[in-house]
């Protein structure tokens, strides 16, 4: 479970930030990404996927705790 | 000599590794890698911010390091307490010219040591009565002081002593911010760590301060510089430039700087972040908390600084955007006259760096623009979001290596046989007895500012009186010399 800085970068991507590991990627794709509801399984631009719960539209940039869900799936 | 190929280069880490026992050999592997322009990620080449081997000679430093050395050393007007054993505060006192404006010993402290001086009586009993005290003391000889911090030594994590509460009551007696630093010298793999436990100590203790206060009158041009630490007035070169094309300096973090201007930092409109590795954690705490954008600049050399001005200035409206313009063309002709003088000197010289955690991928352009050639760089302590930035900068087929260890460096040097080298005050001897001239680039061998227009002339003097200079023909033993030198000389004679 590890916390996760999302902001969106100057192209209006979303920005996966994760300092312990200094991960720094794009999102490709996320689940759920409507006024209504946000979150569901993001896609990385490596390939590697992570889960958030779905909650309303967050205010970026915002902390998150986000499950890894393995490739192997 | 000719630059190497890739698989020249590959080889030479291969040949460098043969040494080493299995095991070190498969470790030191992933730290050593040959440039690819082509890949996006660093993570697929090299590895970072690793423990380092047992027995290598690592040029690193720690978590105490990190944070009273680079972090908050430099906050001038406040009291830092290395609290521990005498030694760490002692040895690494002043050397990494922070220069400041101030009278030391009365509004300023920048230069002076104050430790709590650990015995044994203090690692048996503890050393909380005596921090209070000296905190108490403190407050009657330098009364001017706006703020201690402090920073541990590796005992007082050992022993567990309660530093915070120390801290809180403190506070509470003298009326002062009293931050209790985290950062005992075994914590982490290198200083890097040092740095964020740092930034966190800032973040928790001092950020907040004046939230709600909204008496400091702010205008829509303020911005706050972050990660220069004014290593030779480094800080000062980069903020004539600001302020000229009429950005507002607010606060500088942290050469030169006071605590008042950290807390002030979260009514800025945007953070210029210089060092990345040492002050991103706050800045992207600063996006989240306080909606404040963070950009990364590059003030070494003509190149990248008219990059970033112009960076800069599209954050904001017309006025900044023409005002950048304004300061690019206005030294045009100075830094222009720098370049005509010493590029035909420097011309395809080529340089190896190994330095902290930001130059060894920022002054790239500033070599550049002399007309140089970097090819070997290497971090002390960055991790992949570091290399991730180097990649694209260095050219292909270079060489990378991450938290280098004395031995490897040596033998790059000897079969690289760069014209020039840019590292610290450990390797300068070794690879000056080795006949290479060599530069200190993290205290800019005392010289400085290298940051701005006006660093780059004295880059460029530096660089060129380093390599230029004539003593490097006097290192070879005349008897050593080859048959035709010799011969020129009798015939000169």
């Amino acid at each position: 479970m590890p916390s996760v800085m999302l902001k969106k970068n100057p192209e209006g991507k979303l920005v996966f930030y994760v300092p312990k590991k200094d991960l720094e990627e794009v999102a490709e794709s996320i689940e759920f990404d409507t006024p209504e509801k946000w979150g569901g399984e993001v896609v990385l631009s490596d390939g590697s996927k992570y889960y958030f719960e779905p909650i309303d539209p967050p205010d970026f940039p915002i902390t998150l705790r986000a499950k890894r869900v393995d490739s192997g799936e | 000599m000719a630059a190497l190929t890739r698989e020249e280069t590959e080889a030479l880490i291969q040949e460098v590794l043969e040494i080493y026992p299995e095991q070190a050999k498969k470790d030191r592997a992933k730290h050593l890698a040959v440039n690819d322009q082509s890949l996006e990620k660093s993570n697929k080449c090299i590895t970072s911010n690793r423990k380092s081997q047992p027995g290598v000679m690592t040029i690193r430093g720690c978590a105490y390091a990190g944070s009273k050395g680079v972090v908050w050393g430099p906050i001038k007007d406040m009291i830092h307490i290395s609290h521990g054993p005498v030694g760490c505060g002692q040895y690494s006192r002043a050397g990494r010219r922070n220069y400041y404006v101030g009278t030391t010993g009365v509004n300023t402290f920048g230069t002076m040591n104050f430790t709590s001086d650990f015995t044994e009586k203090d690692i048996v009993f503890g050393g909380d009565k005596k921090l209070a005290k000296i905190m108490t003391e403190i407050e009657q000889l330098f009364p001017l002081n706006k703020g201690i911090s402090i920073q541990s030594e590796c005992p007082i994590g050992l022993i567990g002593d309660d530093i915070e509460a120390v801290a809180k009551k403190a506070n509470k007696e003298i009326g002062k911010p009293v931050v209790p630093v985290r950062c005992e010298g075994f914590r982490g793999v290198s200083q890097s760590l040092g740095h964020h436990i740092a930034n966190d100590a800032i973040r928790d203790w001092v950020l907040e301060n004046r939230d709600g206060d909204d008496s400091f009158p702010t205008t829509p041009y303020d911005v706050a510089v972050i990660g220069d630490y004014n290593i030779g007035g480094d800080a000062w070169a980069s903020r004539t430039l600001l302020e000229e094309m009429g950005l507002r300096v607010v606060a500088q973090w942290s050469g030169d700087g006071t605590i008042a201007e950290i807390e002030k930092t979260p009514k800025v409109k945007l953070n210029l972040i210089h060092c990345y590795r040492s002050m991103n954690y706050i800045a992207r705490h600063m996006e989240e908390k306080y909606k404040i954008p963070w950009i990364e600049y590059n003030f070494f050399g003509p190149t990248k600084i008219a990059e970033s001005l112009r960076r800069i200035a599209s954050h904001f409206d017309d006025t900044i955007k023409e005002g950048a313009e304004r300061v690019i063309a206005r030294y045009e002709g100075e830094y222009q006259a720098v370049i005509d003088k010493y590029k035909p000197r420097l011309q395809g010289k080529r340089v190896m760096l190994y330095i902290g955690g930001l130059r060894p991928r920022h002054v790239i352009g500033a070599y550049e623009d002399l007309g140089m050639e970097v090819v070997g760089t290497g971090y002390e302590f960055g991790h992949n979001d570091d290399y991730d930035r180097t990649i694209k900068e260095m050219g292909n087929s270079t060489l990378i290596y991450d938290d280098v260890t004395g031995y490897e460096f040596e033998e790059f040097v000897k079969r690289i046989q760069p014209d020039l080298i840019g590292s610290g005050i450990k390797e300068k001897y070794i690879f000056q007895k080795m006949g290479i001239p060599f530069r200190q680039m993290h205290s800019w061998d005392y010289s400085g500012p290298y940051h701005g227009y006006d660093g780059f002339a004295i880059f460029a003097r530096d660089m060129d009186m380093t390599l230029n200079n004539p003593c490097w023909k006097q290192v070879k033993a005349p008897w050593k010399t080859d048959a035709a030198s010799s011969e020129a000389v009798k015939a000169a004679a």
